[in-house]
């Protein structure tokens, strides 16, 4: 206890030195997820002495740890007690940390079923670019006190500040689950897609890719037993399934790891229902259809326009080998002017001296 | 909040007074800048035409506007926030005025919008599963609209025949089924809306997610500080076949408490999980003959919902779950007509509270599930020292807790001690590791409560984070975050666990 104290010490000379300075500095945890966003500059500050599971109690459902916390300890925990992240974040390496999960936002196939990051944030401690230490939300389902300023913090990218305590809502893992395929083109996939998640059916995973769609089932018994009568299709074998749907989690899967020299990974996120586009390259869809997973040579600004024309954005997710200086396009979608404002004065009133992540989400920000 | 009569005006967060000859002068300015904006039919500004917006359902915070405008186009939103952001008038928005908060009470030098007549349901997508309203349209009309698709609006709040999706976006309102179903900011993929300069700007989009912090997530809730909505996109998702509910008496309410907790341990999710103490459980029996178990200690509600198969297979585990807590007696609805009784009890434990007394006041802390058993009892030690009686119904599944305390208005004696006795029960719940307020709101019932639920520090980040929405803190001011010299009075006036220093001496 008394070493996590003299952690946290560190952190407020480190925080309150870089400010006095205006000097950046990167926040990270396990660096798994170090090639995500617009760039990084400054003096590391690390996280990962300050970890630790605060508070779990399975029958709250909610769950309290340091940032450092790697995440697969957090994981481990939860499963002993048959509950799970229901956004299935990924890890990205066994090094990953809770705090770095929450910074990043990322959430996993269950994500169109269940929620992202942002849904299940309860409580973050955070400390400011003055040093102090602020308490926002708690450890209970339901808090309206005050502006729910720790969901914000989920996928700010550590650029309001530094995450030190995060209360996550947990979930029952389900007691039953099952994978189909179905043999489909990419516009029947969608339209099937959103017909199905119309109907009260348990899906929680979907993933269509080069003539395939695989569908994950999980809730009750009985429903997971309906629905596969009412859906037909495939089962898959149940080991398999789990490699497959890990693999598009961690993105391990052969899709994402072969991305030519010239090529670039993009994630677009789509309203559901958007028809399949005219990109070249190839896509693998999740999410049942809001997720699209582009791995094209196309220039930057013609896959921008195709995901604001259909309603959605598009990220730079992991430009090719030879290809890094796509990242000077911008990696995230930019904002209208209007919400740019209030981004920078969000960021004034966390980090007035602007020292935590500097650049990472947007250029200067 | 506090159902029927008067006490008094309330200075929130003492913003300065203008005199009376003062007053006027802004009013006659600001009825010209409002006519220059809106037809003659949109702008109020006679005392017997304002009067019904002077409060919200919180009734006992009342204060007549110096005008009210009722705009019908987003152009004209814009045009009287932005001649209002030139004249410095604060500007309190409203939907259906249900809130129990107080977070539309007007602000005398201010003008309230209402938001009455943006009522259109714009569009529902059954094959995208959204529907896209104006503000003013009933929660539960959205639900109706989209029932034709087998499709419906998951957020329930008890007042979802009246209160207006705008109003659930600025309170982040819950409902019967959040456990489940999750809340407005579960629900709410997009919202579009005026800032104080007049400038549209939209939050969050139909895609799951958007470019740069996620301001939709911060926005909802934000009690109409931030920005005027003026259109929403929500969530639809689709109707379960079928519900049932389980009925359960224990001899004890700690008992309760633990199979509360036994449930969600088992990996049970249910749709809905209330409860009742004694006190409770007979004021509505009385009222609406649901059935109750009239000796139980507490009775627990648990829904399940979804396929029949499912249904049977949760109703069956959480029966069990029960049982093995020591509940002493079980029913489990057999018809629709059987579980809607069932339900009638709590849902008319607030107008049952109103017919045990005249006046009630109802509070909204949350506290973890554990301390349930705890707080019960501190309330039961509570009402002796404040010689009031409290009934307590609560969504035990979420740890949202309603005591109802009552006492008679027309007594300012009883009111001041009805306000310690809360101010009291949500200490405790901040001091169990919980919250002052689970889906009503701080408005301005519990700002001076805000001050022992947040340091300095972090109510001044609150109100840097308005500063970047609404940089003239013109949009709803005063409500929701105390100031620092609000708080400091607070702390002399506040005595911790027990009564005023001068209980008969008025408080402002």
């Amino acid at each position: 206890m008394t070493d996590q104290i003299e952690v946290l010490e560190q952190f407020r000379t480190q925080v309150v030195h870089a400010t006095e300075r205006q000097q950046p500095l990167q926040i990270r945890g396990g660096g798994t997820k170090d090639w995500y966003g617009q760039s990084i500059e400054g003096e590391l500050l690390n996280t990962r002495g300050y970890q630790g599971v605060l508070a779990y109690d399975p029958a709250e459902l909610v769950i309290t740890a340091r940032c450092g916390t790697r995440l697969e300890d957090i994981e481990e925990l939860l499963a002993r007690h048959n509950q799970m992240l229901p956004f299935e974040p990924p890890h990205f390496g066994p090094d990953a940390t809770l705090g770095g999960c929450i910074a990043a936002g990322l959430a996993g196939p269950r994500r169109s079923a269940a929620g992202a990051a942002r849904d299940f944030m309860l409580g973050a401690v955070v400390m400011n670019g003055r040093g102090e230490v602020l308490h926002f939300g708690g450890q209970v389902m339901k808090n309206v006190a005050g502006y729910d300023v720790s969901r914000l913090m989920a996928g700010s990218l550590g650029t309001l500040g530094l995450m030190l305590e995060l209360s996550v809502k947990v979930l029952p893992r389900p007691f039953a689950e099952t994978t189909l395929q179905f043999d489909t083109n990419a516009t029947d996939a969608v339209r099937k897609l959103n017909e199905w998640a119309g109907r009260p059916l348990p899906i929680t995973a979907s993933a269509w890719r080069d003539g395939t769609l695989a569908l994950r089932l999980a809730g009750a018994e009985a429903a997971v037993k309906a629905a596969r009568a009412a859906l037909g299709g495939e089962a898959v074998d149940v080991i398999e399934a789990a490699h497959f749907w890990q693999g598009l989690r961690e993105q391990t899967d052969a899709f994402f790891t072969h991305i030519e020299p010239n090529a670039a990974l993009w994630r677009l996120s789509l309203p559901s229902i958007t028809e399949p586009l005219p990109l070249p390259g190839t896509q693998l869809m999740e999410w049942g259809g809001a997720q699209r997973w582009w791995i094209t040579e196309t220039d930057a600004p013609l896959v921008r326009m195709a995901a604001r024309q259909a309603g959605g954005h598009a990220t730079l997710f992991r430009p090719g080998p030879g290809n890094g200086n796509l990242r000077q396009a911008g990696v995230f979608t930019p904002l209208p002017a209007p919400l740019m404002k209030i981004h920078r004065g969000l960021k004034t009133a966390f980090d007035p001296a602007h020292i935590f992540n500097r650049g990472r989400l947007y250029p200067d920000f | 909040m506090v159902e029927s009569s008067t006490y008094k005006e309330m200075a929130v967060n003492a913003p300065a007074e203008l005199p009376a000859e003062k007053l006027e002068a802004r009013q006659r300015e600001l009825v010209q800048a409002l006519n220059a904006c809106l037809p003659s039919h949109c702008v109020l500004h006679r005392s017997e035409d304002t009067t019904p917006y002077e409060c919200d359902g919180l009734a006992a915070y009342r204060t007549l506007p110096l005008a009210v405008a009722l705009p019908e186009t987003e152009i004209q939103v814009q045009r009287v926030l932005q001649a209002c952001h030139r004249l410095g008038v604060p500007v309190v928005p409203r939907g259906a005025g249900t809130g129990l908060s107080g977070g539309a009470m007007p602000i005398r030098e201010g003008l309230v919008m209402s938001l009455a007549r943006f009522k259109k349901i714009l569009n529902v997508d059954s094959y995208a599963r959204t529907a896209t309203v104006q503000p003013g349209v009933r929660n539960l009309a959205i639900s109706e609209a989209a029932a034709p698709y087998g499709l419906y609006y998951a957020p329930d709040p008890s007042s979802q025949i009246a209160c207006s999706i705008g109003g659930n976006v600025a309170e982040n309102s819950g409902g019967v089924h959040c456990l489940k179903y999750g809340l407005t900011v579960h629900n709410v993929l997009r919202v579009r809306a005026v800032t104080m300069e007049g400038e549209i700007v939209e939050f969050g989009s139909l895609a799951l997610d958007s470019p740069g912090l996620d301001l939709l997530s911060v926005f909802v809730g934000s009690e109409g500080m931030f920005a005027v909505v003026t259109e929403v996109t929500v969530k639809l998702i689709p109707k379960p076949q079928t519900a049932q509910v389980i009925l359960a008496s224990f001899d004890d309410l700690e008992k309760g408490g633990d199979a509360v907790a036994g449930i969600i341990a088992a990996g049970i999710i249910p749709a809905g999980l209330e409860m009742m103490d004694k006190p409770a459980t007979r004021a509505v029996e009385e009222f609406v003959k649901a059935g109750y178990d009239l000796d139980a200690a507490a009775i627990l509600l648990c829904e399940s919902d979804g396929t029949p198969a499912e249904v049977a297979e949760e109703i069956e585990r959480v029966s069990a779950v029960l049982t093995r807590y020591g509940a002493t007696r079980i029913q489990i609805s057999r018809s629709e007509a059987e579980r809607l009784r069932f339900w009638s009890g709590r849902k008319n434990a607030f107008p049952a509270a109103g017919r045990m007394s005249p006046d009630y006041y109802c509070m909204d802390g949350t506290i973890p599930r554990r301390s349930i058993g705890t707080l019960l009892k501190r309330i039961g030690l509570m009402e002796e020292r404040y010689q009031l009686r409290c009934m307590n119904v609560f969504h035990a599944g979420d740890g949202n807790m309603h005591p109802l305390i009552l006492f008679n208005g027309n007594d300012h004696d009883e009111w001041l001690r009805a306000e310690a006795f809360g101010a009291d029960i949500l200490e405790a719940c901040v001091e169990l590791g919980g919250t002052i307020t689970g889906e009503h709101g701080v408005g301005v019932e519990k700002i001076n409560s805000m001050c022992v639920q947040f340091s300095p520090e972090e109510r001044d980040t609150f109100f840097a984070i308005k500063h970047a929405f609404d940089p003239a803190r013109l949009l709803n001011p005063d409500k929701a975050i105390p100031t620092r010299a609000r708080c400091a009075d607070y702390g002399r006036l506040h005595v911790r666990g027990g009564l005023l220093p001068h209980p008969e001496l008025p408080r402002f």
